[in-house]
């Protein structure tokens, strides 16, 4: 029982695992069932009635996908946490707890391509509006709130351009605002950056990406800080007001400071459905255990390969925080001390075909849309990812016809440069 | 003592060392938060007095409705206060004339009296403010993991099967205490809204 606080990486491999209680099995096992036998009449009933603990059905909750969540949990620094089935769900549910018709969301306009398309197209569809910010200009976002604000959301490290949002400065906003900031840190993950030691209240991830980190599994989670009042005002009625469907629970005031992920779950999750597969739970599990390993071998392929380009005839700029040069090098030093992550974008001097040729001709970077996997991949937003916005939304959201984005794997980097170079000449 | 953030030992040997626990406010009402833990914490071993005027001679649980500290006709170690915090001075003053004393003054989550707290504290009493236990047990035993709440504890000893009235091991090694930034700036939040 000392009570030294664990390391990042023995957290990484043990928050949220035990001993299986009835075959001692070491690791997660898998529970792939659909539901949970009850013990009696009256334990169905404080379960449906949320008065104990366990589980009723996997779309609710499942063992192997509690153990992710705990572990996600205590790597943020959360009070609790819940998987969904991808980073999308995730968003959806985070924002079905706190947004009603009409009601506004101030989102910064660098985000990943789909998040723009979910919110400028699916959640304009349910009233839900977007106001975009510029995450470089944080008085966009003070001059952006208006009394229909219910939250802010930004990325840590942006999609595709690898830039570093400022998030205390932005948290602050927030605060004063009386909304909670809404942090996506898919691509720096916890062992980068920590969202909820710099003002998050609610951290969200595509576990798809470096969480997962082996391009195998698709998942998404949702991480409570425990740091808002959701009772103030009444501005927030999924949380503070008595709940119908649970004879008049309020879940603030039942569930305190993980309120918000018990919404999540038994409001969001439980009517939306997107419930995460517990083999992709225990892949993803996996796959976090290696976490720090992989992230620092990430991070340090992708510098050495953000200097080779930075010198490369055909190479017009490289935007990489972490070379010294770099406009958001202070912000990665400050934010990001072990590495501006592995995703990137470079601009070609030969504009939109050589994005194009250099996709064909590399050997070992997989031309697809997806961000950290152990392999190296490479995308041309302008022609993919970002293809369904208009120009000027493409130059603002970082995808320039130019433009084109990497994802640094953990293969020797010698390999990758060498790749580069053999692509790019050819 | 520093009531924003509890460490771990000190949550755990209260709910270790106590047997008796006075709930007042306790609600026969189903729905409500006081019900919930009172039922959890009797599954749990022990032995519950629900303390409310407006239900005396029903029972919860098998346990007989008492209306004041004073009706009770045996020790208690701790009183669980499910009132709102403008309530709290009068239950704590009444609580220090019993004799023997308690040891224990637990306020519920969203409760919080620092004057109430201080006399209880004068006494010898120890104190919980904003707190559940019904969710402090559940997270040190790590039972509430089943819903994805960092119980901040971590053990690499065979977990065991909760079943109906059984205790559950609070002595898990737990890390980073009470204290996180996160829960810094809950407090803060807390404060400058009221
Ligand atoms: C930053 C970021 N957020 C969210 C998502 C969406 O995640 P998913 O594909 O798991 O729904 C992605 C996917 O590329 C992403 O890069």
């Amino acid at each position: 029982m000392t009570d030294r606080l664990p390391g990042f990486s023995t957290l990484a491999v043990h928050a949220g695992a035990q001993p299986d209680p009835t075959t001692g099995a070491r690791a997660t096992p898998i529970y792939q069932t659909t539901s949970f036998v009850f013990n009696d009449a009256d334990h169905a009933a404080s379960l449906f009635g949320l008065q104990a603990f366990g589980n009723i059905y996997t779309r609710i909750g499942n063992p192997t996908n509690a153990v992710l969540e705990e572990r996600v949990a205590a790597l943020e620094g959360g009070t609790a946490a819940l998987a969904v089935a991808s980073g999308h769900a995730a968003q959806l549910v985070v924002l079905q707890q706190l947004l009603r018709p009409g009601d506004e969301i101030i989102a910064a306009r660098k985000l990943y391509g789909g998040s723009i398309n979910q919110f400028t197209h699916a959640f304009k569809a349910f009233g839900w509006n977007v106001a975009w910010a510029d995450p470089d200009d944080v008085a966009s976002f003070e001059q952006a709130v208006t009394p229909h604000t219910k939250a802010i959301f930004i990325e840590s490290i942006a999609n595709p351009a690898g830039s570093i949002t400022d998030i205390e400065a932005i948290a602050a906003v927030a605060r004063k605002a009386g909304v909670p900031l809404i942090v996506d840190n898919t691509l720096a993950s916890p062992y980068l950056i920590k969202p909820i030691d710099h003002g998050a209240d609610i951290v969200v991830h595509s576990l798809t990406k470096f969480l997962g980190g082996h391009g195998n599994s698709l998942g998404g989670i949702i991480v409570d800080a425990g740091t808002f009042d959701w009772s103030k005002d009444n501005k927030y009625p999924m949380l503070s007001e008595p709940r119908p469907e649970y004879h008049g629970i309020r879940i603030q005031e039942t569930f305190g400071n993980f309120a918000f992920a018990i919404a999540c779950r038994v409001l969001g999750l439980r009517d939306l459905g997107p419930a995460l597969s517990p083999f992709n739970a225990f892949m993803i599990l996996t796959g976090i255990e290696t976490l720090p390993l992989r992230m620092q071998k990430h991070c340090d392929n992708a510098k050495a390969v953000a200097e080779f380009l930075s010198t490369h005839p055909a190479v017009s700029a490289v935007n990489y925080a972490g070379l010294p040069g770099d406009r958001y090098n202070a912000l990665q030093r400050k934010y990001a001390p072990r590495g501006a992550g592995a995703v990137f974008t470079f601009s070609l001097k030969g504009g939109y075909d050589a994005g194009v040729n250099l996709v064909s001709n590399l050997r070992l970077f997989s031309h697809l849309a997806n961000v950290g996997d152990t392999r190296s991949l490479v995308i041309h937003p302008a022609s993919t990812t970002h293809s369904q916005l208009d120009d000027a939304a493409k130059v603002k959201s970082g995808a320039a016809p130019e433009v084109v984005r990497l994802s640094i794997g953990i293969e020797d980097k010698e390999d990758l440069i060498a790749d580069l170079d053999q692509a790019l000449r050819a | 003592m520093n009531h924003d953030a509890y460490d771990d030992n000190y949550i755990r040997s209260i709910l270790n060392n106590v047997k008796s626990i006075a709930m007042v406010g306790a609600s026969p009402v189903n729905v409500r938060p006081s019900y919930f833990a009172f039922k959890y914490l009797a599954q749990r071993g022990y032995d519950m007095i629900p303390v409310n005027p407006g239900h005396v001679g029903k029972a919860l649980m098998g346990k007989p409705f008492v209306a004041s500290l004073a009706d009770i006709d045996r020790p208690i170690d701790m009183i669980d206060i499910f009132r709102n915090s403008s309530h709290i001075m009068p239950v704590v003053e009444e609580a220090l004339k019993l004799s023997p004393l308690p040891k224990v003054i637990w306020m519920q989550l969203g409760a919080r009296d620092d004057a109430a707290a201080e006399k209880a504290e004068a006494a010898g009493l120890k104190v919980v403010m904003n707190r559940c236990p019904k969710i402090e047990y559940g997270r040190l035993s790590s039972e509430i993991s089943w819903m994805g709440v960092n119980s901040r504890t971590l053990s690499s000893k065979r977990a065991p099967i909760p079943t109906q009235g059984m205790r559950l091991s609070l002595n898990r090694t737990s890390f980073g205490g009470g204290q996180t930034a996160a829960s810094d700036r809950a407090a803060k939040n807390k404060t400058e809204t009221t």
